[in-house]
């Protein structure tokens, strides 16, 4: 298994049955892959199919074509090996925080007694600091907090894949903040292999390594994969006095704003099993994103 | 303002009882008209014409009666005559025994129609012409293949009370949330366990509404079942009560339908609140 493709999304496509009897093809022939311990992000506009390929990552949707491999190994439907944090955070309102971890945990370690189970939620509990917390019901619990229960609950069963489809996006700024700083510091900590969809351009470029750029749907390719000039070490709070902030927020908002739509037109020799691979950076020059590596 | 709201709504609940009962008494009171009619068709209508009583008991006769029924609500003095209490006992199992019988066959039918799509469109044809039939309809071939008139009562309070429990069942199941099943399917829960942890408690509160609807049409139909079949339960006495003219027990035991009614009702809508989980 080479350490470069821990997830390979290997020319997948999904089609729906259209109206007129043929199909409508979100996107086809779709190539991604990720390493182990990367943080991916997916960045495009409503509708392009990124909710698609994640549901499909995460085994609750198949594709129309193709195949994914995780791990060396093609997946079929869902695993304990890839958890979901659900945009609607999805927590089961007749449990409480300690029932939902609980659930997840139990569900994994079958075997394991009650008191084990408990103890390993309240690991989890503490580390995504609802301590104090663990009875409450969800109707009891603010939106972070849900979210914050959502994050323990896919954490709880150390999977080797996190898949978040856009978890902050109904939260307020701060509580957003809050929760990024969160997941950042758990992702570094546990080298934990995270691919996420999110719409937010800052969030992207606080979290992720990589940033791939979809085009819009319907026919939606993945045009370029963006690799995060940041260092490592980046705070959400002086993100923006970073010399290459400007760079390459402008080349994620220059794609989100005018290339999207145009980039199946003006790109036709548009190899989707070779994606460019850009790392804008500051330059004393014009502002030019350069192409550091084209081909991978 | 939520307790004022409460005790202004007891006084004009009370206040409308008084007046009913005064309205009730002054309609029913003794009334010396007697002279007018002829000796023989006075002797006919009995007390009602010889006294000028009216033949519908008033308020204090039924206040009596009931008393010496709720001291003695348990005697047995043969077939006809037996205590209140031991015939609402008669039905109140056989509405107990059909409802659970009816509980063990629907839910688990309304799982299966719930979760597979293919159940339910085979089994919709016989579910939407069997749903409509009146109960008592079934009577005739219960008594003809059962022959026993008490299995019969049960059988017709297992068809009715079987199909609202039955609809809501498979209605709340296939309504369940999908990201909760999402979440149980990214953890690897198996069909069954899906079922029980899953499933049940999201669709409890709608499976309990249907049992609900069942309770309330199983006890309406019980009166009716008993007054066909005879020999015990209350809808037996209702009838029985009738044929010996016994207007004032025949009160009572309309008051007493609607008192156990409600508490049926009330230990159901319970049981849905313990269930209901808020969001
Ligand atoms: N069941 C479906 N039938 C037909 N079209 C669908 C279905 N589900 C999703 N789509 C279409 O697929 C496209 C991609 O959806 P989605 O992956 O949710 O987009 P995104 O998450 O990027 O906003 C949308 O245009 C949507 O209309
Ligand atoms: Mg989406």
């Amino acid at each position: 298994m080479s350490s470069t493709k821990f997830i390979s999304i290997e020319g997948i496509a999904k089609r729906y049955p259209a109206a007129n009897g043929g199909a409508t093809t979100i996107f086809e022939d779709l190539w991604l892959s990720m390493p182990s311990g990367e943080f991916g992000c997916i960045i495009g506009h409503s509708g392009c199919g990124k909710t698609t390929v994640l549901n499909i990552l995460a085994g609750l949707d198949e594709p129309s074509e193709g195949t994914v491999i995780v791990d060396g190994q093609a997946i079929s439907g869902t695993s304990l090996d890839r958890a979901v944090i659900f945009q609607s955070h999805a927590l089961l309102p007749w449990l409480t925080v300690m029932g939902n971890i609980a659930y997840a945990v139990s569900s994994k370690w079958r075997k394991w007694d009650k008191a084990k189970v408990r103890g390993h939620a309240q690991t989890y509990i503490d580390k995504v600091g609802l301590t104090g917390s663990e009875h409450k019901r969800p109707s009891e619990l603010s939106g972070g907090m849900k979210q914050r229960v959502g994050i323990a609950r896919a954490l709880s069963i150390t999977p080797k894949i996190m898949l978040m489809d856009e978890p902050f996006s109904a939260l307020d700024a701060l509580t957003r903040g809050t929760l990024q700083d969160e997941v950042r510091r758990v992702t570094l900590e546990t080298g934990q292999t995270t691919f996420m969809i999110t719409h937010d351009v800052d969030e992207a470029m606080y979290l992720a390594d990589k940033i791939f750029l979809m085009t819009n749907g319907p026919g939606a390719v993945l045009a370029e994969i963006v690799e995060n000039p940041l260092p490592r070490d980046r705070s959400r709070i002086d993100l923006h006095k970073h010399p290459h902030y400007y760079a390459l927020r402008n080349h994620i908002i220059d794609f989100l704003v005018t290339r999207s739509k145009t980039f199946t037109a003006t790109t036709p020799n548009h190899d989707p099993r070779r994606v460019p691979v850009v790392r804008p950076q500051f330059t004393e020059a014009p502002t030019m994103p350069s192409l550091t590596s084209a081909l991978r | 303002m939520i307790q004022s709201l409460r005790f202004r709504a007891a006084v004009v609940s009370i206040a409308i009882f008084l007046a009913f009962i005064g309205v009730w008494h002054l309609a029913t009171r003794s009334t010396a008209s007697v002279g007018t009619m002829s000796p023989e068709y006075a002797k006919l209508m009995g007390l009602t014409a010889t006294s000028g009583k009216s033949a519908m008991p008033g308020p204090l006769d039924v206040g009596a009666k009931l008393w010496e029924h709720l001291r003695r609500p348990f005697y047995d003095n043969g077939p006809n005559d037996k205590g209140l209490g031991i015939q609402l006992g008669y039905s109140i199992g056989r509405v107990g025994l059909g409802y659970f019988i009816a509980v063990l066959v629907a839910i688990p039918l309304g799982f299966l129609i719930g979760m597979s799509p293919l159940m339910n469109k085979a089994l919709d044809p016989f579910i939407q012409v069997l749903k409509p039939i009146s109960p008592l309809a079934w009577m005739p071939l219960a008594l003809y293949t059962i022959k026993d008139s008490s299995l019969s009562a049960i059988f017709v309070i297992f068809i009715c009370s079987v199909w609202p429990m039955l609809l809501n069942t498979a209605f709340g199941v296939a309504a369940v949330r999908k990201e909760w099943i999402n979440v149980a399917r990214t953890l690897e829960v198996g069909t069954f366990r899906r079922a029980f942890t899953v499933i049940l408690p999201a669709a409890a509160p709608t499976i309990l509404t249907g049992m609900r609807i069942s309770i309330g049409i199983a006890w309406l139909v019980i009166v009716a079942a008993e007054m066909l079949v005879g020999g015990t339960g209350i809808g037996y006495f209702v009838w029985n009560e009738w044929n010996n003219l016994s207007i004032t027990n025949v009160i009572i035991a309309i008051l007493m339908i609607g008192v156990v009614g409600m508490l049926l009702d009330q230990t159901l809508a319970r049981f849905t609140r313990m269930v209901t989980f808020p969001e």
